[in-house]
């Protein structure tokens, strides 16, 4: 009925250079480390990445940065990983800063069909530059605009093997919501289970929005 | 001045805590806003979010108590207390943008008189990003600033920022280890005074200007 199960080699296969991948996880608490792995090895370019932040040199998706993989890198923090200011300087990566509020709505408008939403968040800022501003009933907002990408790999804690997903604790953040903004999403499951032993009120990300289910190596 | 810096940032810490009532929702930033948590009045229960997705955060975790999937929003490893709940980010910032936050706590690069809060950003030398203090200070319904009173012997709280703004127009309280001020409509109002400083010193080290409140109090820590 669902064959979603993925090998490494499959999950390669998908990776290209130039592809804009969405990767999940809060400095790397929810990253699908597995799958980051495999574009390391696989060794794709030119990537551009959206995620919260570029975690660090030698965890979460920050190693794509650390080996050179990303040109372009959509986010709201770099502080932690000191290859990405280091790059950002040389003029190697480009880095857009997105308020973290703001870059998790628009990932959300991306999947949720939105043509963009309207943030107090950045106004009589930087932030603002290049924006739209409009007044709704006398309060300033900026016009920000949906986000996809051609890929999203999520860090599940649990998953069946349809694919509906639970996440633990704070592996949550980002994933179930650019779990609805990609072409392909890939989730990494720190534990395969059968259909029917996941609570339906419990689950988080529902199976159509998955699909491919790749079985994490780490832990 | 208090010379020992980390008697300065625990009296900064003191005084926040007191500020918060039974059962409020509050948001602590990394570093200095940290250090509020530990010094919260008997009595009072404070339910304390972090914007990676925790409501009801509790203290870090006794050794071999650990648990990678529970951290919060530093990174570092944090419990969570029985009444708390976690939700994705998107939830984690409605919550913040629309209100239901009470208190954001913040440190400062620069913060000035009419409540502009510059934190995120030295151009050309230091650009971590403003990961989720932007939305904070917008969305949250109270905006406090904790500083030490200068850096360097150079005062933190300005006329005007200088430093790309975090946000303009959000600050409502500024808490250091010598003053207490509250932005209101009219301007910068000192409003408490540490009982070892003076209003002199208090000038000499703050680059805005700051009317002193006719009740103006000894500071409480």
């Amino acid at each position: 009925m669902f064959h979603k199960i993925i090998s490494r080699k499959d999950f390669a296969d998908l990776l290209k250079d130039d592809m804009t991948i969405m990767i999940g996880g809060f400095l790397a608490c929810g990253t699908p480390e597995t799958l980051v792995d495999i574009i390391l090895e696989k060794g794709v370019k030119n990537l551009t990445i959206i995620c919260n932040d570029t975690s660090f040199a030698d965890k979460g998706l920050g190693r794509l940065i650390a080996a050179r993989q990303v040109a372009h890198v959509i986010t709201s923090h770099i502080g932690t990983n000191t290859e990405s200011g280091k790059q950002m300087v040389e003029g190697t990566l480009k880095v857009d800063l997105v308020p973290q509020g703001t870059l998790i709505e628009r990932i959300r408008c991306g999947g949720a069909g939105l043509g963009g939403v309207l943030t107090p968040t950045g106004v009589g800022t930087i932030v603002e530059e290049g924006k739209q501003k409009l007044t709704v009933d006398g309060i300033d907002y900026l016009l920000e605009l949906p986000l996809r990408a051609e890929l999203a790999l999520i860090g599940g804690s649990v998953v069946d093997k349809a694919g509906n997903v639970v996440y633990n604790a704070t592996t949550r953040n980002f994933n179930p919501i650019m779990a609805m903004a990609a072409d392909t999403v890939v989730v990494e499951a720190q534990k395969l289970v059968e259909i029917g032993e996941l609570q339906p009120e419990l689950v988080m990300t529902p199976s159509p929005l998955v699909t491919h289910i790749f079985v994490s190596e780490k832990r | 001045m208090i010379e020992d810096v980390n008697l300065a940032k625990t009296i900064i810490a003191r005084r926040i805590a007191r500020e918060f009532k039974d059962n409020q929702l509050v948001n602590l930033g990394i570093g200095l806003p940290t250090l509020v948590a530990n010094h919260i009045p008997d009595g009072i229960n404070v339910i304390f979010q972090s914007e990676n997705g925790i409501i009801g955060m509790g203290p870090a975790p006794q050794p071999g108590q650990e648990n990678p999937d529970i951290t919060n929003a530093g990174g570092a490893l944090v419990t969570v207390l029985p009444y708390g709940c976690y939700f994705d980010t998107a939830m984690s910032f409605a919550l913040i943008r629309g209100k239901h936050v009470e208190y954001t706590v913040l440190g400062a690069l620069e913060v000035d008189q009419e409540g502009s809060l510059a934190s995120w950003i030295i151009p050309g030398k230091k650009v971590p990003g403003m990961g989720g203090a932007m939305d904070l200070v917008v969305g949250a319904k109270n905006v406090i600033v904790s500083t030490l009173h200068t850096e360097r012997g150079k005062p933190k709280i300005l006329k005007k920022c200088s430093l790309p703004l975090t946000a303009k127009h959000v600050v409502n309280m500024i808490v250091t280890e010598l003053a207490v001020f509250r932005v209101t409509p009219g301007g910068l109002a000192l409003i408490e005074i540490n009982k070892d400083s003076s209003v002199d010193e208090i000038r000499a080290n703050t680059a805005a200007d700051f009317i002193v409140a006719d009740n103006l109090k000894t500071m409480e820590v």
